[in-house]
């Protein structure tokens, strides 16, 4: 991944990008990273210079701490969190219990409710944000890969279908602004294809940690609509819309965005 | 509701085959891809044109444009530099693309600055449109002066 990366930017300098691309397997998709400035880059590149991990810790803190009537921590059934490689790449996933999808915060809390018989998080509080993003950093540099195949499918849909759609007083898409221009300064920002490889998100804008719903939430109201709720069937679609048109694209959680 | 939408109606169905019925619609008439007559048969006021022009609450037009203030910083560039619109565009031609620039290309990211959206709009602009009638005029008014190069 980053190896590509740098051969590509070199050989953009020297004018031959399309050449050298021509050669190396398909790129993936830019992500926010590739549009942010330096500084904001090389925020996210340190784990100690990135102010996310600050929720990643309490995630590495919750892990193994016992919690619920069960008496049980992630731990007790889970071992050591390596055992998360790669689990979160393939969320939302259908889930024949609930029949329809979960994505990882769902999941998290089903483990703590069912299984250890805990309260359920918050979706927007810390330890929530802290545990999903402990365990989706497990996955990082490892490439998403959701299927919409079979159960997911209608699902998959109904997300597509919720980003193609005019909304709002400003009568915009999400396709509008992020499949039509990325890459094009819009006012004071420069837009991305949108990608939810980075989430939780650290914002310097919010000055902490946040999840993809509440980003939905924001794009949403920018164009005078009515935002969903945190975790809703709407917003749960559309996340798996914005994971598969991603698959390949690597995890960056915790990301740092402007 | 009066004679001018029903022809504004026809006029679009005659023209683009579609029948965009909008309870809310103000009243104009669409004629080759030009609304002719004024929305309110008052002068637009130019300078005012250009604060709508700026301001992020009302037309926000530095989001997307290029334009000629120096004095405003970050203009998008989503769509083409305007600095020399005045010199290109009849009145009439620009009031259709600041009144509802879908007739024109149904898949544009530009605003329909006279036509309230429908889909899960909040409340607070529930039916409203992002201008009024005189501000477009007024916005008209400041384009047309437009003539020139400007290179932020
Ligand atoms: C009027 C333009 C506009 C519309 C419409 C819009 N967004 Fe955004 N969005 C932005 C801007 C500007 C940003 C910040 C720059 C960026 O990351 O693209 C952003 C950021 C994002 C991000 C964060 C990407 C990252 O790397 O952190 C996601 C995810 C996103 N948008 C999804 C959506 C979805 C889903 C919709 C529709 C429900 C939508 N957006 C509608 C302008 C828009
Ligand atoms: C969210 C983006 C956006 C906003 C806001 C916006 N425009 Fe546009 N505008 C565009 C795009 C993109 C085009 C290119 C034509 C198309 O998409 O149909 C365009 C085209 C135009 C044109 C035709 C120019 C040409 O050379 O063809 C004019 C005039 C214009 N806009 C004026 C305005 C004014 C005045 C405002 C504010 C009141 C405004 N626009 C707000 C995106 C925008």
């Amino acid at each position: 991944m980053k190896y590509t990366k740098y051969i590509t930017s070199a050989a953009g300098l020297l004018g031959l990008g399309a050449i050298l691309v021509a050669c190396t397997p398909a790129p993936t998709m830019k992500t926010g990273y590739d549009y942010a400035i330096p500084e904001t880059q090389a925020m996210q590149d340190d784990d100690f210079s990135n102010p996310a991990f600050v929720w990643v810790d309490i995630g590495e803190e919750q892990w193994s701490t016992v919690d619920g009537e069960a008496g049980k921590s992630c731990e007790s059934c889970h071992g050591d969190a390596s055992s998360m490689k790669g689990i979160s790449t393939s969320y939302p996933k259908y889930s024949a219990e609930d029949g329809k999808m979960r994505t990882l915060q769902h999941q998290i809390n089903y483990e703590r409710t069912e299984r250890m018989k805990a309260k359920a998080w918050k979706w927007e509080g810390d330890e929530m944000l802290g545990m999903a993003s402990f365990i989706k950093n497990q996955s990082k540099g490892m490439p998403l890969n959701v299927s919409i195949e079979g159960e997911a499918a209608p699902f998959y849909e109904a997300g597509k279908a919720f980003y193609m759609q005019r909304r709002g007083g400003l009568d915009m898409s999400c396709k509008n602004c992020h499949m039509d221009y990325p890459g094009v300064k819009i006012r004071a920002n420069v837009l991305t294809n949108g990608l939810p490889n980075g989430f939780p998100t650290y914002r310097l804008k919010w000055q902490k940690i946040g999840s993809l719903h509440r980003r939905f939430r924001g794009c949403n109201s920018n164009i005078r609509a009515t935002p969903y709720k945190q975790g809703s069937d709407e917003y749960t679609n559309l996340e798996l819309f914005l994971t598969h048109r991603a698959n390949g694209v690597a995890v960056e959680t915790p990301a740092v965005r402007n | 509701m009066t004679y001018r939408t029903i022809l504004s109606t026809l006029v679009g169905i005659a023209l683009f085959g579609t029948l965009a019925a909008n309870a809310n619609a103000a009243e104009y008439m669409i004629v080759d891809g030009t609304i002719p007559d004024s929305l309110t048969g008052k002068p637009g006021d130019a300078a005012n044109g250009k604060k709508l022009a700026i301001n992020r609450k009302k037309g926000n037009c530095l989001a997307c444009h290029v334009m000629p203030i120096p004095e405003e910083q970050f203009h998008g560039e989503v769509g083409p530099d305007i600095s020399d619109v005045g010199s290109h565009f009849t009145e009439a031609e620009l009031r259709l693309r600041l009144v509802d620039p879908k007739v024109l290309n149904p898949d544009t990211i530009m605003p329909a600055f006279l036509k309230p959206g429908t889909h899960d709009v909040l409340k607070k602009f529930d039916g409203k449109t992002i201008l009024g009638e005189q501000d477009i005029e007024d916005v008209i008014a400041y384009l047309m002066t437009l003539k020139g190069q400007y290179s932020q």
